[in-house]
């Protein structure tokens, strides 16, 4: 099977970004480097190709009930305009996929759906609605791109004809950027810094890379790959479908409790199970700063006094933090913070040390 | 790509330079540049005893590891300690950034020039 293009692909190319099949797609790892667009991110702001992700639309007087059913977090609560982060749980209380909410309008919702579970999402939306919602799945007709950083509202400022510091947090406008009508730019992100991402129809997006990058150039605005996006994400533990998350375990032992609402009215797919399995599901998600210069990778196993306790989901030198970070699936009685486990890497051991909140102290 | 005439090259990307019983190891400007940002080296111990083949060490990047083989069957007699905090030297410098080097006790066999590795690398 060949791989799909997103609409900036030939820009990519033209930029000398190494590109790796991921999800799907023909994907740009990084540009000149992970630990730079890294850094650059932090410093100033950086343009990444989020094309890949998914769009299901949901439509008409049911759309707001199938949501609340099907997703764990409070849906009734937010306003056209805004965006809310919700876990997709099965019958198990495992996690079918975590995905942002974007209401456009009372009977109008766009769900923002990772990558790799995009066909996955829609069968299983359309198999479970139960209040009788217009599901459209829209991921071929989106491009997306994120500017993210501090300097991003100030890229994203020049591209739309309204104040883009007047956007909170986690809303958004339907408006024209770059000139091409239609878009959706909202104030979220993956990468722990301000910043915003941006819906464009696909048909017309392109021009609208060249527009950030020019417009973003007294910014410092700069291309950033797949790479990056997941070293910035990590160290401020945002969770990674597939890593952190999966069919599994519970949105509570991923450590999304806060977007878990076990007593909301009329109950939610999988709630039940949740609360049933609270307090008796053995391991939850931790994270570790690595003591020493080795790094702690995906799959590695976590022991204790010789005896196997865990595995790490995720790790990588944080060059922000500069210390080698992982995330790691324990046992329950091991997540108290300042816990020493030992993580095998290749055979030689290194000691990571359970901390809890962002990798990243400010 | 920058690959030296004066060295010899492995089919595992490591640049070789031997002079007489002593053999040093490097990895090669298109290794480094496949990695990426180097932050790693795990240096080999001094006295090691190695077979052609070995793996003698590794190298990380902010995203991947890469084993370090050796050539040449013998012991390692020296490490670049220089590398323990500073990995990325590589990166600037790949052909001056020796990782190791070792006491041959057989001649290097297979080795490459710097022809035949350009031709391999494309």
């Amino acid at each position: 099977m060949s791989l799909s293009r997103t609409p900036f692909h030939g820009r990519h190319v033209a930029l000398g970004a190494r590109m790796v099949p991921f999800a799907g797609y023909d994907m740009p790892v990084q540009y000149v480097g992970v630990r730079e667009e890294h850094l650059g991110t932090r410093a100033a702001c950086g343009l990444f190709d989020v094309s890949h992700m998914g769009e299901v639309r949901f439509r008409g007087p049911k759309a707001a009930d199938s949501l609340s059913w099907l997703l764990s977090n409070a849906i009734r609560k937010i306003e056209p305009g805004q965006a809310q982060y919700n876990a997709m749980c099965n019958h198990e209380g495992g996690v079918v996929d975590d995905v942002f909410v974007y209401m456009v309008g009372r009977d109008d919702y766009v769900v923002c759906v990772n990558a790799s579970n995009r066909h996955k999402d829609v069968a299983w939306m359309q198999a479970q609605d139960r209040a009788g919602a217009e599901i459209v799945d829209e991921s071929d007709a989106w491009a997306q791109v994120a500017i993210q950083g501090p300097q991003a509202v100030e890229v994203v400022d020049q591209l739309v004809d309204f104040d883009a510091r007047s956007v909170p947090r986690h809303h958004f406008r339907v408006t024209a950027f770059a000139g091409i009508p239609g878009c959706m730019v909202a104030r979220t992100g993956y990468t722990g810094e301000d910043g915003f991402e941006v819906f464009l129809p696909a048909d017309r997006a392109g021009p609208a890379w060249d527009a950030a990058l020019d417009c973003g150039a007294p910014m410092h605005l700069q291309p950033v790959g797949l790479g990056a996006r997941d070293t910035l994400r990590l160290e401020v533990r945002n969770a990674l479908y597939g890593h952190e998350l999966d069919d599994h375990h519970t949105p509570l032992q991923s450590g999304l409790g806060w977007i878990t609402k076990l007593g909301k009215p009329g109950g939610f797919l999988g709630m039940e199970a949740i609360s049933a399995r609270r307090g008796t599901d053995p391991d939850a998600l931790v994270g570790m700063v690595i003591e020493g210069k080795r790094i702690a990778r995906e799959g590695m196993d976590v022991s204790l006094d010789g005896r196997k306790v865990g595995r790490v989901t995720s790790g990588t030198l944080g060059p922000s933090v500069d210390r080698a970070v992982c995330l790691a699936w324990v046992e329950k009685g091991l997540t108290a913070p300042g816990t020493r486990l030992t993580i095998d890497v290749r055979g030689k051991e290194a000691t990571g040390v359970v901390v809890e909140g962002s990798f990243l102290s400010r | 790509m920058n690959v030296p005439a004066n060295l010899q090259y492995t089919s595992h990307d490591e640049w070789v330079k031997v002079e007489g019983d002593l053999v040093t190891v490097g990895i090669t400007d298109y290794a480094q540049d496949q990695l990426g940002e180097l932050v790693h080296v795990e240096l080999p111990t001094v006295g090691k005893h190695v077979a052609a083949g070995d793996v003698v060490c590794e190298v990380e990047s902010v995203k991947a590891v890469a084993e370090i083989y050796s050539p040449v069957a013998g012991s390692v007699v020296e490490v670049n300690t220089a590398l323990d905090d500073g990995a990325e030297a590589i990166n600037k410098d790949p052909y001056g950034s020796w990782i190791y080097k070792v006491r041959a006790t057989a001649a290097a066999t297979g080795l490459m020039s710097a022809a035949e590795y350009s031709k391999k690398i494309g």
